[in-house]
């Protein structure tokens, strides 16, 4: 008798456990759910919201709604948007391309183990563990044109002196490379994570029927490590989308006198916090998030294609 | 529905509801009660690095011990400080005080934004203090719509720094005239060709200040009512001029994108002879422990241009109180502190000059100034333009636009067009931010 009326009136304790261990998906996920919320949504939904008012000088000032003329003011501006596009493209492709190729020679080499593994696996990993603005300034120190060591260094060779960052045809190739200095060790640690968890027998049957060193690279390995170099495409290559602390380090604002390492990132920047043009700094980076996204799209299709 | 969906609206509206409220609340009034006692309080003041907060850390607590407040020092490079403000009074946030500012770039934005509190009543009420005591040019610059929003705390003018050995191993006099600074500059490169003739900032924005006192001494001036004036003959000779003085006389490959400190970096170590820059930075040429000429620097007045010798004479750097602070009564009693006469006083003694009449006239205020430095700095004065940039609301894109073709020059381009282009941009810009 008294069991049955504990049953119909359970105790609130009870009730709730059994309440949460119904929902649990939801209550363990909830937090994190409120934090991506907080964190991602809204001050995106905000940039939106302003990307579509003529907010400018202070967002504390009265704006209106404009539409989507700043996007149009984007779209249509030949000067500093689209030449912004094509540089940030162009380090990204150029940065990715090297790192890859580098990053792959290097993780190869230290694939199998040999003597002294540890010491040169660190001296590799350095500069990733470099603050990105510390490095901008040490290359901005090596690359000066007239006291720099790396002119000094041409100038044993009898090659003339180069201006580097100083001219605005060479600057952003420059800038490739420091990218590429900092970030192919990053790229080779994930891609020796792949190797290293790669099984032997692929490479073994390959090499009893003959296959040599290119041939079982270009297809065993690499295709076996088709999902770790995607993976290590797509997460080196929003960041390089991104870069911001060493070209900024470098040519401060604007990208240089005459914009030449002036990203959608360094442009964003200097539109809010240099011309205080809120409105179309949130446009462009509206656009540059679509961009990114469709970038990762590409990527995830390629993925999905194969797998 | 060209605005998307409701809810968008229904945030948009929030926050424009949020805005109409915070800019309701603060304009009732200043907030400041001269007679109230700020014992006990804090007083947070953001500074820019420069010799002025050197030297104010230093006395800050004989402030605090008359007062019984203390004080938190935020102290930030000017481009980290302008970044702080574009966030924090962006923001509506309290947690600035007493601001530390450059009137010329900020004073129109910050006090159009309403970011800065009205100081007219307290620099008029207290006769001792005496605002009528501060130069006039300088004072016009930190008044906005008639309103006192700043007290200016540091001046400057363009000074030519100019190697004395180099000159005279050249046997020439120091120059008077653009004219005679070019063939000096053009001497001095060819005996010495490790020697940069004439050295000065070169970056799109920084290089704009120190090229004002060439545009002037050519006749020129930024604009005129709403329309460009960088087009004009006299300008075009100044942008030419000050491109081929950097451009010409060095065999060095021109940096692109040096401020003062890149500049003065090269005069430093000794391969420049000449270069015009703010009579404010003298220290880092006369201290030893950064430059290695600092025996044989000197010091001259602007040269004279076609239309007479036009430095700026300028308040670089002022104080304000953030119109969000909730201690304004304290913030307000630092700066009539931090400004006084015997404080600024102390800050001249250490080569500070600031914008008193009565300590540019007291004999024993610069006492430390090199003799010809102080010399140079009256006349400079007596000749000075009040503004060393266009005078607009968006300081920062006006001073790229107008800044375009001085790049353009120092590297040998085609000039001509450039300024075209950047006067119609210009022209176009100042309607623009008239509105």
């Amino acid at each position: 008798m008294t069991a049955v009326q504990n049953r119909a009136e359970l105790p609130a304790r009870e009730r709730l456990s059994r309440w949460a261990n119904k929902h649990r998906k939801w209550l363990f996920a909830g937090p994190s759910m409120a934090f991506v919320a907080l964190l991602l949504v809204v001050p995106l939904a905000w940039t939106l919201i302003l990307s579509l008012t003529d907010s400018r000088r202070s967002v504390r000032r009265d704006f209106d709604f404009i539409g989507f003329e700043n996007y149009l003011e984007a779209l249509t501006d030949t000067e500093r948007f689209w030449p912004s596009v094509g540089r940030t493209f162009a380090f990204t492709g150029g940065a990715l391309f090297f790192e890859l190729v580098l990053g792959m020679i290097i993780a190869l080499l230290l694939w199998k183990p040999f003597r002294g593994q540890g010491v040169v696996r660190t001296i590799v990993l350095l500069p990733l563990v470099a603050t990105p603005v510390a490095v901008g300034m040490m290359w901005r120190l090596l690359f000066e044109p007239n006291i720099g060591f790396v002119n000094e260094m041409l100038s044993w060779f009898g090659i003339p002196a180069q201006p580097w960052l100083a001219d605005p045809s060479t600057s952003l190739a420059t800038l490739t490379f420091v990218d590429i200095w900092q970030w192919t060790p990053m790229v080779a640690l994930i891609l020796l994570a792949g190797l290293t968890s790669l099984s032997d027998e692929p490479q073994e049957a390959a090499r009893i029927d003959g296959a040599n060193a290119w041939q079982r690279f270009w297809y065993v390995t690499v295709p076996l490590m088709r999902p770790v170099i995607i993976a290590a495409v797509l997460l080196r290559g929003i960041d390089a989308l991104k870069t911001f602390d060493i070209l900024y380090a470098t040519k401060g604002k604007g990208g240089g006198a005459f914009n030449d390492v002036e990203t959608l990132n360094v442009y964003a920047y200097g539109l809010s916090f240099d011309y205080n043009e809120y409105g179309l700094a949130s446009a462009v980076l509206i656009l540059f998030f679509l961009m990114i996204l469709a970038v990762i799209w590409v990527l995830q299709m390629q993925r999905k294609a194969k797998s | 529905m060209k605005y998307g969906s409701s809810a968008v609206r229904a945030l948009a509206a929030a926050s424009t509801a949020v805005v109409v409220a915070s800019l309701a609340a603060c304009s009732v009034d200043s907030g400041i009660d001269d007679n109230a006692s700020v014992e006990g309080t804090t007083i947070r003041v953001t500074l820019a690095n420069h010799v002025w907060t050197e030297t104010i850390k230093d006395l800050i607590p004989e402030f605090e011990e008359q007062t019984g407040a203390k004080v938190e020092i935020t102290q930030l490079a000017e481009d980290q400080l302008s970044d702080q403000y574009n966030v924090k009074l962006n923001a509506g946030a309290d947690e600035i005080d007493v601001l530390m500012y450059r009137p010329l770039q900020e004073n129109k934005l910050f006090a159009d934004n309403g970011y800065l509190a009205d100081l007219t009543e307290q620099v008029e009420a207290d006769a001792e203090w005496d605002w009528s005591d501060f130069q006039e040019g300088p004072a016009s610059l930190t008044t906005y719509d008639g309103e006192v929003v700043g007290v200016p705390i540091i001046t400057e003018r363009t000074v030519l720094y100019y190697r004395k050995d180099l000159l005279e191993a050249a046997g020439l006099e120091v120059p008077t005239t653009l004219e005679e600074l070019e063939a000096a500059a053009k001497a001095i490169h060819e005996a010495n060709p490790d020697v940069a003739g004439y050295v000065g900032r070169t970056g799109k924005s920084a290089a704009v200040t120190q090229f004002s006192a060439f545009l002037y001494s050519h006749g020129g001036d930024w604009f005129d009512g709403t329309e460009s004036a960088i087009g004009s003959d006299e300008a075009r000779e100044a942008y030419k001029y000050y491109g081929r003085l950097i451009r010409e006389y060095t065999n060095a490959t021109v940096n692109p994108e040096m401020s003062w400190p890149e500049a003065f970096a090269v005069f430093q170590q000794g391969q420049a002879a000449f270069i015009a820059d703010a009579d404010s930075l003298y220290k880092n040429m006369t201290d030893p422990s950064q430059s290695t000429v600092a025996d044989n620097v000197g010091f001259a007045p602007f040269p004279e241009g076609p239309a007479g010798s036009k430095p700026y004479n300028v308040a670089a750097w002022a104080l304000a109180i953030n119109e969000e602070s909730a201690n304004k009564t304290a913030a307000w009693e630092f700066i009539k502190w931090a400004t006084s006469k015997e404080t600024a006083l102390q800050m001249a003694k250490l080569g500070v000059s600031g914008a008193r009449t009565s300590v540019w006239d007291d004999p024993t205020a610069n006492a430390d100034y090199p003799e010809e430095l102080l010399e140079a700095i009256k006349i400079n004065g007596q000749n000075g333009v009040g503004y060393d940039r266009p005078l607009v609301i968006e300081v920062p894109k006006a001073r790229e636009i107008v800044g375009e073709p001085i790049v353009v020059a120092i590297a040998g381009g085609d000039v001509d067009s450039a300024i075209d282009a950047a006067d119609a941009a210009f022209t176009e810009f100042l309607a623009q931010d008239a509105e």
